[in-house]
């Protein structure tokens, strides 16, 4: 151990940078509505994302039930079922992950972990916030407009996204790309706000080797965000052209009903690596600060500090520059150069690597740990174990002979939402109840919480890990009904049925969770500052739940890493980071 | 997406020489205290704004990288047909570099405490802004008229898409520039504007080259490159 007083600088250095000048409040209106505080941001966010996952989560249902119960229900026809699929994904994807995550966590948590007041540009950060609910509300009309939204599929494929015969063709495409255009210049606003606070508004002592995972993740995610949602603003600008004007970005020469439309030339190709170019950093954005996340709950759950620190933040980095090198694995049944398919093959091996040396390091800090099975470790464990699964067949999808048979079938939707869905939604509810004691400054009742646990768990495990096998009969995704296929037997269909009757199970369950979160709000047992004995910054304010400018009078002064559990010596089993260096002597150790 | 990829690249290598000051190395579980390279030791440290628009700047540029990349794309289609050269863009190209030199007075002028020739520098970049924006519109109406419009070619289409979005960007600078210029009547000490003046010249100048580049995208002089390394992916 190195210990290096403070005197050497004769007394302690002045603060990184002057001390934001905060905007102070003077109304409710500022104060709740139009805020500029990080955390009220924060709790915007989530909670209209968690609304909007409330609504996609109808929307699986209603596909489920369709799939389940084909035919019974006379009001989801093609056009509905094919509008639910769209909406459903892009809403989970961009509008509830991209958002819990980085709006939602990312403001609530930088500031308070890094040891800063606010976010470094509050008024853009308000602006953010607003922008994304406006996108929201653009979204959601496009259910009222003539023709409904869109049913072109979460990828937007053109040129089908804008020909007559695909749902929500005349407003609902042209609402959805809007909705985006915005959703991403509002990213932008927040986006810069997270990198440049955690640059620039660090507290004295805060290196970025002593920051939490948590931050290192969103973080990188942010700044991966920032330069791969202009691909999606791109495609989304050119095809808004296509739809509108008339130009061909994108619509090759087509015949539609006997005639030949006006467009010509144009490549379909293209929009696919516009947009998978954003798609799959996509996936690192959400992935990327769920590691982190969890990377912070197993340590302080297991009082142990985190296994191979640097090596994790040498992965988060090394997984953030290598997802924008993978993004034509999307496109293997596009048609392309053999050469290109073998790179893109490689490279999304490649990520395999440092993917895994975070998975063995989470597995080696709970190795010998003094594991407390709360709550939210029980959700990181089951976030381990999810992503693993969801990992692996990636793996398999990775390699261009085995996906392209199983491709388009519900091998792949398994996949995702292995990987992409559970996963990431594990590691939320897990960093929900673990912070919400500090958003509150009351816990989520325990009996609530394991009874939301058991069944989302095992019961997300019921619907996905039947799909994959469903995949391999090869029954196919991204259709209304089946029909007569000689190759899928009739037990497929019961086995469909049964996911369906899962996925309500699940999604029911969700209500023991909302009501935990607002029953505990009034009724929850008092949590005190720090009821977790964590080590982070974020526990160690003066108040909880944090006040306007989150640290009282003076900023704090931080002394060593986030991750300080069970030291040999130590008077209690974790120490602050910003708990001063004890004037101890020297262990033999030390010298 | 050679273009995107190559402006990635560049954003990755600065970003890891960046990275390679941060003390990667270090090893946090044994450092304990306050320890030397933590910062608040520098004595001036950059402005959050500065850092702000410099990573805005790249967001911006990857925006148009992929713009370019698609341009590149799209032009190996045989129905392809460049739009003809338009001379009156060279002029019009004159102007942003004016307006770029306006700004770079502004800077001496706030440096130097010349409040008066601040603001003369100031307006005097937002009208040669201007001018530029509708010398713009003017070469797209000329386009226009000759019947060159939007839908009858990709390569007229990319034309309009990318000066409508260059416009679009100038336009968001004129807005910063505009409240710069405000401040300027609002205060009587020219160091309180020398950070704004900054920035805005640090966005004039990155949106001066990006509009070279896209200038010799759209002329045709840059297809020789793009072939090169078109050729060099491939």
């Amino acid at each position: 151990m190195v210990d290096v007083p403070l005197d050497t600088f004769g007394g302690l250095p002045p603060p990184e940078v002057p001390d934001v000048d905060l905007y102070h409040p003077k109304s409710w209106v500022t104060k709740y509505v139009f805020s500029q505080d990080a955390k009220v941001i924060a709790i915007q966010y989530s909670a209209t994302a968690m609304s909007i996952g409330l609504l996609a989560l109808v929307l699986s249902w209603l596909m489920r039930l369709q799939l389940g119960f084909p035919s019974i229900f006379s009001f989801i026809d093609a056009t509905a079922y094919y509008q639910f699929v769209t909406m459903h994904g892009m809403m989970m994807v961009v509008y509830v992950l991209t958002a819990l995550f980085l709006g939602g966590f990312g403001n609530y948590l930088i500031p308070l972990m890094v040891g800063a007041r606010d976010m470094v540009f509050p008024y853009a950060n308000m602006l953010s916030y607003w922008l994304y609910l406006l996108a929201v509300v653009i979204l959601l009309a496009s259910f009222f407009v003539p023709g409904g939204p869109t049913g072109a599929g979460w990828t937007l494929y053109p040129p089908q996204a804008i020909l007559s015969g695909t749902p929500g063709r005349d407003w609902g495409i042209m609402l959805m790309l809007i909705s985006l255009i915005i959703f991403i210049i509002g990213f932008t606003m927040g986006g810069l706000n997270y990198v440049v606070t955690v640059l620039q508004a660090r507290a004295r002592g805060m290196t970025l080797m002593r920051m939490p995972l948590t931050v290192w993740g969103i973080f990188t995610a942010s700044f991966m965000a920032l330069l791969a949602f202009p691909a999606l603003l791109v495609g989304a600008v050119m095809m808004l052209f296509d739809r509108l004007l008339g130009t061909s970005f994108f619509m090759p020469s087509l015949v539609e009903m006997g005639e030949h439309l006006s467009y010509g030339g144009g490549s379909p190709i293209l929009f696919q690596h516009l947009f998978w170019f954003f798609g799959h950093p996509e996936v690192y954005i959400v992935a990327l600060p769920a590691f982190g996340i969890v990377s912070d709950l197993i340590s302080v759950h297991a009082r142990k500090n985190i296994f191979g620190y640097r090596m994790m933040v040498w992965a988060i980095l090394a997984i953030g520059a290598l997802s924008f090198v993978v993004w034509a694995h999307h496109m293997y049944v596009s048609g392309m150069n053999p050469y290109f398919g073998f790179f893109f093959a490689t490279s999304t091996l490649i990520i395999a690597v440092p993917t895994a040396i975070k998975i063995y390091n989470w597995v080696l800090t709970l190795w010998r740990g003094n594991i407390r099975l709360t709550l939210p470790m029980l959700f990181a464990l089951a976030f381990i174990v999810t992503f693993i699964n969801g990992g692996l067949t990636g793996l398999f999808l990775g390699n261009v002979v085995v996906d392209v048979p199983l491709s388009d079938t519900m091998f792949v939707v398994a996949h995702f939402h292995m990987v992409m869905g559970v996963a990431p939604v594990l590691a939320i509810f897990g960093a929900i109840y673990h912070w919400y004691p500090k958003v509150t400054g009351r816990m989520l009742d325990e009996t609530l919480g394991r009874i939301h646990f058991w069944i989302t768990f095992l019961g997300a495990y019921l619907i996905f890990f039947p799909m994959h096998y469903l995949g391999l009969m090869g029954v196919p995704r991204r259709y209304h009904e089946m029909g007569e296929m000689a190759f899928v037997p009739q037990s497929a269909q019961t086995l469909n049925a049964f996911i369906t009757v899962m996925a309500l199970i699940v999604g029911t369950a969700q209500m023991v969770f909302f009501f935990n979160v607002v029953w505990s709000y009034f009724k929850g047992k008092p949590a005190g500052h720090n009821p977790w004995e964590a080590a982070s910054l974020e526990w160690q304010t003066p108040e909880t739940p944090p006040p306007h400018g989150n640290w009282g009078r003076e900023l704090p002064v931080v002394y060593r890493w986030a991750y300080d559990y069970s030291v040999p010596g130590a008077a209690s089993d974790f120490v602050p980071q910003n708990q001063p260096v004890a004037s101890r002597p020297a262990s033999d150790e030390d010298r | 997406m050679s273009s995107i990829i190559l402006f990635l690249v560049v954003i990755g290598t600065i970003g890891a020489w960046w990275l390679s000051k941060q003390r990667l190395m270090a090893k946090p579980w044994l450092e304990e205290g306050i320890h030397g390279g933590f910062p608040g030791l520098e004595s001036s440290p950059v402005p959050a704004s500065k850092i702000g628009l410099g990573i805005f700047l790249a967001v911006v540029g990857a925006l148009f990288a992929l713009l370019i990349s698609a341009y590149s794309m799209r032009m190996q289609m045989s129905d392809w047909r460049p739009v003809p050269n338009q001379t009156m863009l060279w002029p019009v190209t004159g102007l942003l570099v004016m307006s770029g030199a306006a700004l770079e007075w502004a800077k001496v002028a706030a440096r130097t405490r010349d409040l008066e020739a601040l603001k003369a520098a100031l307006v005097a970049a937002g009208l040669f802004a201007l001018a530029f924006l509708a010398g713009q519109l003017l070469v797209l109406r000329r386009l226009t008229e000759v019947g060159l419009v939007l839908t009858n070619n990709p390569a007229n289409s990319f034309f309009f898409l990318i000066i409508g979005l260059h416009g679009l960007h100038i336009l968001g600078g004129l807005v910063a520039l505009g409240r710069t210029i405000y401040k300027t009547h609002r205060t009587r000490d020219p160091d309180r504007l020398r950070l704004s003046v900054s920035l805005c010249a640090t966005y004039w100048h990155f949106l001066l080259a990006v509009w070279l580049v896209l200038f010799a995208l759209l002329t045709g002089w840059a297809e020789d490159f793009v072939a090169i390394c078109r050729q060099l992916l491939t």
